[in-house]
């Protein structure tokens, strides 16, 4: 089957090989081709401003080589500003000394914990900090718990804040939007508010 | 907004006030740049030579904080002008209707003023026996609110504005003349904002003051018009949508209030709106119960309705939360990707609140300064007892999910790589977050229910959630099929129905081909791009469109039409945003704004805390006098403690304001541990003009120090023309401008701006007042 890049994304959104690639003018810049080279190519949408440029993550072997502006977006038609060009280094960076791709040395990778008074993070397991968390929740939420206020079922807690979060998908802000009232929390705010 | 990005293509002329759009949204200049190419003119409204204004046609430098003054001016330049689209206002807002001899307005004060708060009892319409308001079409009458939102604005002459803003008569003049022309019937006029529009103690009136404004103009609903906010971060209008604050459900559902709703039956009585779409607000509450609390959810027990928290009408936004947290109120806390101890108001005050924490739980990329608040600069971690959990998240390409940009769109991210280590999704860390605290409540503790019987099964074990299952439930789907809903008109107050967010509805309604992932470009047409993404509501592209024709339904630009009225039935680029089917021009004109009772816009509007009219107030911190008014203030600040003393302008004489870079984002945690960004935009700064550098001795690039009552940072001093001084009401004024980006980690550290600002908001939405307080500066 020979689909241009468009069709295949028509069709599926995700995950075009260079093989099957043709119709773009921009797909012959030698610029570009190396990184089409047995790349996979997955659709994404920046992560900064609201603009909600289209960009595409080229994948090989499981490893992100770049991130450049999706020609095929009709918000910015390839164009990518500052932030949007230097995608990659939320994940992947050039070591300075040897300038081969790592993981940027700054991302998270381990849950870390910090024990009251304590000096230093140290890493947890992700089923200890659950367990840990869960039962701080609780303890604060049974602690200061209002069934009723003048009378009235409020079921709510004052004693527990949730902040965030612009920053996360619909889905993930639906779902604790979801958990965090059914555990009565009135103290919730976000981004918008600043 | 009420528009799109790309539909800034078809303005006459864009004015930005209080956003600088080419540095903060780069590619919107895309959109800006082919209206220009047509002859269209960019207006920058700004207190600084941004690169916005440095390409605009015309620049108007503004003291931070006096937008509604020059807004005001403009408005009654329209009047004096005779420019206001005629037709637009008398049939599409409430400029005909007649208000109660109740409402007036003095000395910079509404009716109805008592200890810090206004009754609005008398910002109402005259009514008739039936109930209805009572109109003059002709516009004549004196207490028409036309009459009298002209009279209001009276005030607002050429010379006072001037004179409160700082600019001269003629770059009014040349402001005034360029879009209040766009009232001209078949002209669109663009008002875009951000954040020098919000960050005020009247932010929400200054939001107002633009949209007042475009109505006037004869700009809302039509192609390249409207009030266009350019939001701040990729999702933060989903955030918003999804209900990520204190005050609402997901769906601009207010929260329940105990006192007003201790039942469903008194918050449907109270919050349903006899007319308006609200009407059918039940439905999207019952929808909302029933997909949270699922088969326990049911009509005899108010399907669960007393088990979601009731507030207490008490203020619980961003400020009260730190507030209450210095107080010791709160003992946990959850933050997710946000980092209040450098992008919150009066930094060290909430850096310092965050140590009265028991517990808290951050989660993010990196660590953030709000996580590592008990390590921050001259404190001491022995003497911090907060228990810190830092989860490492997955970055935006590194999971699925979908994000709703400052249109509407809501697009969908596909997953490209893993997660590095142990970083996982938010989705996930939810996910177990609730098995973890369910497995605690299952075996016991304070009013499990709400918590144990929550419907929720989106995955085994520790498996990656299966995010389809989370967006066929925001979706909505019947409860008796599962099969997903068409969209929100598909909704019922029975039970039938579940909808987790109901103007999403429609996003996700086909599992095959959900609407949100398509990606199908327009080849011919306005560039409404209808088959790319899904829009909420309904993929409606631009909203209030029946407004784009005139009452008889001929398009006011016949070579864009929207929404129009041809061949006995309606002609459509957009999806309609009104009754239209069956419905004749005649029927429709007199209801354009189906989310508003009166069906018609409101110049004038009792729903507001501060005032049915924008007013001009100086900022809670200015160094000169109100010219419009003696009310030197909004009357109806929530004054907090955590705030303190107010700076004088003796001993903090120059105007304090902050904004943002291209290389950095937000509380920079992003793009100051990304290397590239990093190094093109290293170091905090402050621009100050050339003038008070001679004065003070300050040359450029040398340290300085910058201070108010709530702290002093250092800086690097950029020297530089790009400011001004500005005379106001007799006075120079100078200004110091300063990114907020930087703090004590990341790969290169610097101080916070928001060491500097007030804890104090505006009265409607508590959003800080981060544009205009007083400061002082000297050499380090």
């Amino acid at each position: 089957m020979k689909v241009t890049r468009r069709e295949f994304f028509k069709l599926t959104g995700v995950a075009a090989l260079a093989a099957v690639v043709v119709g773009c003018d921009w797909e012959n810049d030698p610029v570009f081709s190396h990184r089409l080279e047995d790349a996979k190519e997955v659709t994404t949408i920046c992560p900064y401003c609201s603009c909600g440029c289209g960009a595409i993550c080229y994948v090989v072997g499981g490893k992100l080589v770049s991130v450049s502006g999706d020609p095929d977006h009709p918000i910015n038609e390839g164009a990518l500003c500052s932030k949007g060009a230097s995608l990659l280094n939320l994940n992947t960076v050039y070591n300075l000394r040897t300038h081969d791709p790592e993981l940027n040395p700054n991302r998270l990778d381990k849950v870390l914990y910090r024990a009251p008074y304590s000096q230093t993070w140290v890493e947890k397991n992700w089923r200890w900090a659950m367990d840990r968390i869960a039962k701080k929740v609780k303890e604060t939420r049974d602690e200061s718990f209002e069934r009723q206020a003048d009378g009235i079922t409020v079921n709510r807690t004052k004693a527990i804040a949730h902040l965030g979060s612009a920053a996360l998908d619909n889905e993930e802000n639906y779902l604790l939007a979801k958990l965090m009232r059914s555990l009565g929390i009135v103290n919730m705010d976000h981004h918008a508010r600043l | 907004m009420t528009n799109h990005w790309i539909d800034y293509q078809h303005s006459d002329v864009i004015m930005a006030i209080g956003v600088n759009t080419a540095e903060n949204h780069p590619v919107s200049m895309r959109w800006i740049d082919r209206a220009r190419e047509r002859g269209a003119k960019l207006i920058s409204i700004d207190p600084r030579l941004t690169r916005t204004a440095a390409v605009a046609d015309i620049w108007l430098p503004l003291r931070p904080g006096t937008d509604i003054a020059l807004l005001g001016g403009l408005i009654n330049y329209t009047f004096e002008n005779n420019l206001w689209q005629h037709e637009y206002v008398v049939n599409y807002t409430n400029a005909s209707y007649l208000l109660a001899p109740s409402y007036s307005f003095a000395d910079g004060v509404f009716s109805g003023l008592a200890d810090g708060a206004y009754d609005r009892e008398s910002w109402q319409y005259e009514l008739d026996e039936k109930g209805n308001p009572l109109q003059d079409l002709t516009l004549q009458h004196p207490r028409c609110v036309f009459q009298v939102m002209k009279g209001h604005y009276a005030r607002y002459d050429k010379d006072t504005v001037c004179r409160t803003v700082g600019c001269s008569p003629e770059d009014f003049e040349r402001v005034a003349a360029t879009f209040c022309a766009t009232g001209a019937p078949g002209k669109a006029g663009n008002i875009l904002y951000a954040m020098g529009i919000t960050q005020s103690t009247h932010g929400s009136q200054n939001v107002r003051a633009t949209a007042v404004l475009q109505l006037l103009l004869g700009n809302i609903g039509i192609p390249g018009g409207g009030v266009n906010a350019q939001r701040g971060e990729a999702n933060v209008q989903g955030s918003t949508d999804m209900a990520m604050l204190f005050h609402i459900l997901p769906g601009y559902l207010n929260m329940p209030q105990a006192k007003a709703h201790p039942t469903l039956a008194d918050y449907n009585a109270k919050e349903t709106p006899a007319s308006s779409y609200w009407a059918n607000k039940p439905k999207f509450l019952v929808s909302l119960l029933k997909a949270w609390w699922g088969e326990r959810a049911a009509g005899d027990n108010d399907f669960c309705y007393h088990w979601l928290p009731k507030l207490d009408g008490r203020n619980r936004s961003h400020i009260a939360i730190f507030e209450s947290m210095a107080r010791n109120e709160i003992k946990g806390m959850f933050v997710w990707g946000q980092n209040p101890a450098v992008g919150g108001p009066q930094a060290e005050l909430e850096r310092k609140a965050l140590e009265n924490l028991d517990w808290m739980v951050a989660v993010d990329l990196f660590e953030t300064e709000t996580a590592s608040f008990w390590r921050r600069p001259k404190v001491q971690p022995a003497d911090i007892k907060t228990e810190v959990f830092l989860l490492p998240a997955a970055a935006s390409y590194e999971k699925d999910g979908s994000v709703s940009n400052s249109g509407r769109w809501i697009q969908w991210r596909h997953k490209a790589i893993q997660p590095p280590g142990e970083a996982r999704s938010d989705l996930w860390i939810a996910d177990q977050l609730y098995k973890a605290i369910c497995y605690h409540y299952l075996r016991g503790g304070v009013f499990p229910e709400p918590i144990v019987g929550l419907n929720w099964h989106y995955g085994e074990g520790e498996e990656e959630p299966d995010i389809e299952k989370v967006a066929l439930e925001i979706n909505g789907y019947d409860t008796g099929s599962g099969q997903p809903l068409e969209n929100f008109t598909k909704l019922s107050a029975d039970g039938s129905t579940a909808c987790g967010c109901w103007i999403y509805s429609g996003y996700y309604n086909d599992l095959q081909d959900p609407p949100t992932k398509r990606r199908i470009r327009e080849t011919e047409g306005i560039g409404t791009h209808a088959g790319w993404s899904y829009v909420w509501p309904l993929n409606r592209r631009i909203l209030y469109n029946r407004c784009s024709s005139d009452p008889s339904g001929s398009p006011w630009n016949p070579e864009l039409p929207l929404v129009w009225w041809e061949g006995g039935q309606w002609q459509m680029n957009d999806v309609p945003d009104f009754a239209w089917k069956d419905a004749p021009p005649e029927k429709t004109a007199g209801s354009p704004f189906i989310m508003l009772p009166e069906l018609q816009a409101r110049l004038f509007s009792p729903g507001m805390v501060d005032g049915p009219f924008p007013e001009h107030y100086e900022p809670v911190e200015s160094p000169v006098a109100n010219v419009l008014s003696p009310q030197q203030n909004n009357p109806v600040i929530i004054w907090w403690q955590g705030l303190g003393k107010l700076a004088s302008s003796k001993e903090f004489p120059y105007i304090g304001t902050t904004y943002r870079v291209s290389e950095h984002w937000q509380s920079g945690i992003m793009t100051r541990n990304s290397p590239w960004l990093a190094e093109m935009a290293p170091e905090m700064f402050v621009e100050i003009s050339l003038e008070l550098g001679a004065k003070l001795g300050i040359s450029n690039g040398s340290e300085v120090l910058v201070s108010t009552p709530r702290g002093e940072i250092k800086a690097v001093a950029y020297v530089t023309r790009r400011l001004k001084p500005m005379a106001v009401a007799g006075n120079m004024v100078e200004i110091v401008g300063m990114p907020w980006h930087w703090g004590y980690r990341g790969l290169f550290p610097g101080d916070s701006a928001n060491v500097l600002t007030p804890h104090v908001g505006d009265p409607n939405t508590t959003i800080p007042e981060y544009k205009a307080f007083l400061c002082n500066i000297r050499r380090a």
